[in-house]
């Protein structure tokens, strides 16, 4: 993996009706996975379109390889883009969506035949090529607009939030498919989210946008370890992210250490470094130790209570986070320094391989 | 027990009852309009309505509306198609000042076009003359015909196929050139293909819009006659009688090509849509 800068931003700005660039600057390394992460209306898309060059911007400059492109139109800029909606072509069957930026370029036929075909079998729709879009379920609609972004071979691959509007099931395969298709093709990739799990599994680097403005880059454990700034911490903070091992896996429930805690998850992985997810809202306050079938419990002592008007977040010692109604908080009498109970399923624990 | 579901599904829908009840006499009088003519046509008078379909003059008005009428919308097409591609996609200080231009053709009184096209094509006319001298003429000939059937009927195109071209997703666009299409490229290869059927069925009603001008069309080309005004004509010699037939042979024809074009712009494109 190279050390060359593919794609550079430097002080970009661009002002629309409801959404604008504040002043970004960015370089993303070639072969890099770069997941730009905010909440929605952020301006996440609006700068990947600047990127693309469907806008261009009030001031700054926007480099790729090493050349100027502030000015240069979308089409000479050689940029694979997807949609979340994934934009194919509804007129268009699969193989000629696939195939459209190949005839632009006047490939001879039996080329883009070629090609075509490669590509549909890298991101599995070969058998799809005569069917028309809108017959088409929602993860292989995906799966074509990637193909069709890679065909032309592109410099940079830019995904907006490409498996928001997908099924949790397909989401997780897609995801996948996406590192998968990264570690083939090593295409230098930047991929919007707001989620910030996706985040995490994908990303070589995080950059964290938040209204319109380039709040922090880092590497994922940089970025959730210290966020920045009060806001960051608000967005990234409330996802209970550890990191473990996992110990031993029985009949598909796990054990994970990680460090404080050993905690049993649902599961098929059978070994080695993971990530753990746990909702907030997934873990229960109590002052007693709950009879129910949760699997998990932790005593712990508050250190931090938020109030988030009819919700209230509890922060215990152990590092676990849980968000609570006002109302059980106030039931409670909940306060700093109490020893309370957290308690929570282990079909309520996310966890996913830790690749690096 | 049918009884009382019978009673529960008109408690729900007597708004809609009473609604289609109200609704029904547009429809009756349309119909009524129509077939009242096709009809006294039929029982009192057959006779002159086959002779009408072998009158040379008849038959040559008729050609020349549907002509002139294909000529106008063929122009429509030609120039309307960009402009409403532009007014589809980019805002500008002017906009809704265009907007409200195209609309004019409309709601101002066909006589008041005919007055405003003849004081502008007439041979003494500010372009008139001009043209003249290059040698098309507008008064009393095909052109002025045209020109008339144009005013009044490129809105309904222009419309049409600005709607058409909104219901394009710019992201298409864009997504066409991050592949390496250019703008022109862009247009013919997605937003047109796209839009084709809003701009096909705008087409058919600016032609129809077209057939059925006769209020502006006479102040500028009297002659030759196009079916609406050889109707008119007929009925200040002859009147009922000798324009009905006339009347009669018109709308069928009309209602036959129209049933035509309507089938094939369904079948056009349905298979994505």
């Amino acid at each position: 993996m190279g050390r060359i800068a593919s794609i550079i931003l430097e002080n970009v700005t661009y002002i629309l009706e409801n959404f604008s660039i504040k002043n970004v600057s960015l370089k993303v390394r070639e072969g890099e996975y770069f997941v730009l992460l905010g909440p929605t209306g952020s301006g996440k898309t609006l700068l990947l379109e600047l990127i693309a060059g469907f806008h261009v911007p009030d001031e700054g400059r926007i480099i790729l390889n090493g050349v100027d492109v502030t000015y240069t139109p979308p089409e000479k800029r050689n940029v694979g883009f997807v949609y979340q909606d994934y934009s194919l072509f509804p007129h268009m069957t699969v193989e000629e969506n696939v195939a459209f930026g190949l005839r632009v370029r006047r490939l001879p036929e039996n080329e883009i035949k070629r090609q075509v075909k490669e590509m549909m079998n890298l991101v599995g729709i070969s058998h799809l090529s005569d069917r028309y879009p809108s017959t088409l379920s929602g993860g292989e609609q995906q799966r074509v607009a990637i193909a069709r972004a890679l065909a032309i071979n592109p410099d940079v691959l830019l995904l907006d939030e490409p498996l928001s509007a997908l099924d949790p099931g397909t989401r997780e395969d897609l995801r996948e498919e996406l590192k998968r298709i990264h570690e083939a093709r090593n295409v230098t990739t930047i991929h919007v989210t707001h989620d910030r799990v996706e985040a995490i599994l994908l990303a070589n680097r995080i950059g964290l946008i938040i209204n319109g403005e380039m709040i922090q880059v880092g590497s994922p454990e940089e970025l959730f370890s210290k966020p920045p700034n009060e806001k960051a911490a608000r967005f990234l903070g409330v996802e209970n992210i550890l990191q473990g091992r996992i110990r031993l896996n029985r009949g598909g429930i796990a054990v994970i250490e990680t460090g404080d805690l050993e905690i049993h998850a649902i599961t098929k992985i059978g070994e080695g470094e993971v990530y753990v997810f746990i909702r907030p809202e997934s873990i229960i306050i109590s002052r007693k130790p709950l009879r129910s079938s949760a699997r998990n419990i932790f005593q712990g002592r508050i250190v931090e209570l938020t109030n988030l008007g009819p919700l209230v977040s509890v922060k215990l010692d152990n590092g676990l986070k849980a968000l609570i109604t006002r109302q059980s908080a106030e039931d409670m009498r909940l306060k700093l320094g109490d020893m309370v109970y957290a308690s929570f399923k282990a079909a309520s624990v996310h966890v996913s391989r830790r690749a690096r | 027990m049918t009884e009382d579901k019978r009673l529960t599904w008109v408690r729900r829908n007597y708004l809609s009852i009473i609604f289609s009840a109200i609704g029904s006499i547009v429809i009756l009088f349309l119909v009524v309009a129509l077939f009242n003519m096709l009809i006294q046509q039929a029982l009192t008078d057959p006779g002159s309505l086959i002779e009408v379909m072998f009158d040379e003059e008849v038959l040559k008005s008729v050609a020349l509306t549907l002509y002139a009428s294909f000529l106008s919308t063929m122009i429509a097409v030609i120039f309307g198609t960009p402009l409403a591609y532009v007014l589809s996609r980019h805002k500008f200080p002017a906009k809704s000042f265009i907007e409200s231009i195209i609309d004019v053709p409309v709601i101002i009184p066909h006589s008041v076009a005919g007055i405003a096209l003849y004081a502008l094509l007439m041979r003494r006319g500010s372009i008139g003359s001009f043209m003249e001298s290059i040698g098309v003429v507008f008064e009393e000939s095909l052109w002025g015909i045209v020109a008339a059937m144009f005013f009044v009927s490129v809105p309904l195109y222009l419309n049409a196929a600005r709607e058409g071209f909104q219901s394009v997703d710019p992201r298409l666009e864009y997504v066409a050139r991050s592949l390496g299409a250019g703008p022109i490229r862009t247009f013919f290869a997605i937003s047109l293909p796209l839009a084709i059927r809003h701009l096909f069925s705008g087409a058919i009603m600016a032609w129809a819009r077209g057939i059925s001008e006769f209020g502006a069309i006479i102040f500028i080309a009297f002659y030759p006659m196009v079916a609406p005004t050889l109707i008119y004509y007929r009925f200040t010699l002859y009147g009922l009688g000798g324009s009905r037939p006339v009347a009669v042979f018109l709308m069928l024809i009309c209602f036959v090509i129209f049933v035509v074009l309507r089938m094939m712009s369904r079948r056009w494109g349905g298979s994505h849509q």
